[in-house]
């Protein structure tokens, strides 16, 4: 199953390699792995995609723990948690198709946040299931690049992961 | 006052009460060479590969409580140590390497002799830090000896580049340490300690687990206590040999690939398995579908929640320190008035003598040809089970495992979790220094001495007068048994060809030299080897190239599928 796990760790270098390092030697899934320092600048907090039986992902949750520099973890796949994610979509617009992709932006609350005289660059957050709609909802061809940032996730009401 | 980074280092090993340190020299640590032959407190003990630097402090740490130390050079001298390194961490044994690095200008230009240390030993430690100032010294060094021997033990790592070990800053040291994301427990839950008394007081077929957690924790008085009380059978692992007494009759032995009969029919047949400071490793229960085709009740005793339900799932998990663990167990069944049932109990001990009474570690004796048994059982007998005992890996360390019986904790000093071949000699040099005047033998194979043989000079430079029992077969035995079981009898390289004269070999490192080839002779050498108190005797048995480790449970089977000596 897909769980999505969030972290609090020490806001050190070689901090990230050990938590990769986890999964690779492992054999762990990461579908998607994001961080950036928080509003206390000694941590970090990371999200972590990842997909296994309960027996590996409580494996993966006490590994986790263990890692010296992680301070705190918490399965937000475990109770009610928000997920987003941030795609920007760089596509040929040319002709008809101008009109087309800002209609098709829009309808994704999507903005366009660069133009050029044959590109746009779109940008849109959301879950991550949303953003893959909207790459399937326009031509393929017109796509010239993606990139995103995997997902964030957050616990809703009172899951709130601080030391 | 000011000190150099150096200097800083070796003041944190005194304040720590560090008396020895296994080492190397070379360039980066030339700053702290020079601070260490400033004072007079942390003696040094020049080895001469730094994988037997780690393995001699591993070897220290073993047989005391204490954290082993080890200082090696920056690349080479890093990397030499990795397999000390790793087989520390895989046996979770209290260690603090300190190794130099390049200085810090320099690093990530590959420079001469640059490794990344942090990076290479990051998945063998239990923690590592690239020190990066001078001012930091003294603070991480006390974090590190505070990981190393907390919690589930581990060896830790500290690299200090050559310009920060020259650099000045004042020195205090921390007199207490914490890290906020790491708070080791040491009680085990009450409820669950409560839940696991009553099903132990419920058990039809009981049966105990103990492993190395029982040595490392210094729990083996608890655990006696316990077994004694309930009555009940246990088994140790390779790695908590000693923390039951094995002449005990409770004691069933050793489980696992080479464990006894009864030892691996009481596991697999119990109905409630009391867990102690062990993990279900692989070579201790083998097939995990095998093993849980019986249903039974698990409760599991460990430090380190990631232990617990990782290979095995388990009914009651109680995360804590097993010294305290047992002492509360203890305590919860002592003012309980209910007692294990006798008249189960009666019936799971008779069924357990019938195992036993197959006798599977008998062995047929030569007067022609040196068995292998025969050897260790007259090692047992002149060292009156009292011996600091090393081993290499390969069949000696499994007979030795099996024939000698370990009455104490901390005597049997063997590399289980990576099974390092070079391990035992050096291992050896560390417990005589930590434990000058007792007798320490190490029992090896010719191919596994010859991974650190130089350190038979070191031996001789610090007079240790070690016991070295070689039970040479010629082969690279455990290998070629599984040739033989496994590939058809197609010994592929595992024959020692242009061995070297081991009996002239110690006389040149300046050691005595024995070499025996008839069994009338392996009491009489044994004997006059352990009467030489101050001379470090090697004594090269000639043994029985054909003898095979028994019983077996071979890889990926169950431990009811045992191979059985005379099954052959
Ligand atoms: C460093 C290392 N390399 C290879 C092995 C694989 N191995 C396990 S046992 C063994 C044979 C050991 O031979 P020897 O030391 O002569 O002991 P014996 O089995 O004959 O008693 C080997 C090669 C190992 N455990 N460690």
């Amino acid at each position: 199953m897909r769980h999505i796990i969030s972290l609090l760790m020490e806001n050190e270098a070689g901090a990230l390699s050990r938590v990769a390092g986890l999964f690779s030697a492992r054999g762990y899934n990461i579908e998607s792995l994001t961080v950036a320092p928080t509003e206390d600048a000694t941590l970090s907090r990371m999200t972590i995609v990842t997909s296994g039986s309960d027996d590996v992902i409580e494996q993966i949750n006490k590994q986790l723990n263990k890692l010296i520099e992680v301070v705190a973890v918490m399965d937000l796949s475990e109770g009610e948690h928000l997920e987003c994610e941030l795609m920007l979509v760089k596509v040929q617009a040319v002709g008809e198709m101008r009109e087309e992709l800002v209609r098709m932006a829009e309808i994704f609350h999507g903005r366009i946040i660069d133009v050029s005289d044959k590109t746009y660059i779109i940008e849109l957050t959301g879950a991550g299931s949303r953003l893959d709609s909207f790459l399937q909802a326009i031509d393929r061809s017109l796509i010239l690049e993606t990139v995103r940032t995997g997902a964030s996730g957050i616990g809703q009401g009172d899951r709130i992961l601080k030391l | 006052m000011e000190l150099t980074g150096a200097e800083i280092a070796i003041r944190c090993l005194q304040e720590e009460g560090v008396e020895y340190v296994f080492g190397y020299p070379g360039g980066a640590v030339l700053f702290i060479y020079d601070a260490l032959f400033n004072q007079g407190k942390v003696k040094h003990i020049l080895v001469r590969h730094e994988q037997a630097a780690v393995h001699a402090a591993d070897g220290y740490a073993r047989s005391t409580d204490k954290v082993g130390v080890a200082l090696v050079t920056s690349g080479p001298g890093v990397t030499n140590a990795v397999t000390g390194i790793a087989t520390a961490y895989l046996d979770s044994i209290p260690m603090v390497i300190i190794s130099g690095q390049v200085p810090t200008f320099a690093i990530g230009e590959d420079a001469f002799q640059e490794v990344d240390a942090v990076g290479i030993t990051r998945p063998c430690v239990k923690h590592n830090f690239l020190v990066k100032d001078a001012s930091e010294i003294a603070g991480t060094i006390k974090k590190a000896f505070y990981l190393a021997r907390s919690g589930r033990p581990g060896p830790v790592l500290v690299d200090i580049p050559k310009d920060v070990s020259n650099q000045k800053a004042p020195f205090n040291y921390p007199s207490s340490v914490s890290v906020r994301s790491y708070h080791p427990s040491q009680h085990g839950e009450v409820g669950q300690i409560k839940h696991a008394v009553q099903l132990l007081l419920e058990a039809k077929r009981p049966m105990i687990y103990a492993g190395g957690g029982v040595i490392l924790s210094d729990a083996s008085r608890q655990l006696t206590e316990l077994v004694r009380l309930l009555g009940f059978p246990v088994t140790n692992t390779l790695m908590g040999l000693g923390g039951y007494p094995a002449t005990d009759k409770q004691s069933l032995g050793m489980l696992g690939m080479h464990g006894t009969l009864e030892a691996n029919l009481a596991m697999q047949n119990c109905d409630v398995l009391l867990a102690v400071g062990a993990r279900f490793d692989d070579r201790v229960i083998g097939n995990v579908k095998h093993f849980n085709q019986e249903k039974r009740k698990i409760i599991h005793i460990d430090i380190d929640p990631s232990s617990i339900s990782k290979r095995v799932k388990v009914d009651v998990p109680i995360v804590g320190d097993v010294a305290y663990v047992l002492g509360d167990l203890l305590a919860v069944l002592h003012s309980s008035k209910q007692k294990p049932e006798p008249q189960a109990l009666a019936a799971w001990w008779a069924q357990i003598e019938e195992w036993r009474g197959k006798r599977c570690m008998g062995y047929r004796n030569s007067d022609e040809i040196i068995k292998p048994q025969f050897v260790l059982e007259k090692l047992y007998e002149v060292t009156r089970g009292d011996a600091f005992v090393t081993s290499d890996v390969g069949q000696h360390q499994m007979w030795t495992a099996q024939y000698y019986k370990f009455d104490k904790p901390r005597r049997w000093i063997n590399s289980g979790g990576l099974g390092t071949m070079g391990f035992g000699l050096p291992a050896a040099m560390g417990v005589q220094i930590a434990n000058p005047g007792a007798t320490v033998a190490c029992v090896t194979g010719e191919g596994s001495i010859q991974m650190n043989i130089q350190e038979l000079s070191t031996c001789k430079q610090f007079r240790l007068p070690l016991k070295i029992v070689l039970l040479n077969n010629r082969y690279l035995g455990m290998v070629r048994q599984w040739q033989e079981f496994f590939h058809g009898n197609r010994y592929s390289e595992s024959y020692m060809e242009a061995l070297p004269d081991f009996m002239k070999l110690a006389e040149a490192y300046g050691h005595v030299g024995m070499r025996i080839d008839k069994p009338a002779d392996v009491e009489p050498a044994l004997r006059e080897a352990f009467a030489r108190k101050d001379d470090l005797v090697f004594m090269d048995f000639r043994t029985d190239q054909t003898e095979n480790v028994f019983p077996m449970v071979p890889g990926g089977k169950g431990l009811s599928e045992v191979i059985l000596a005379e099954e052959l």
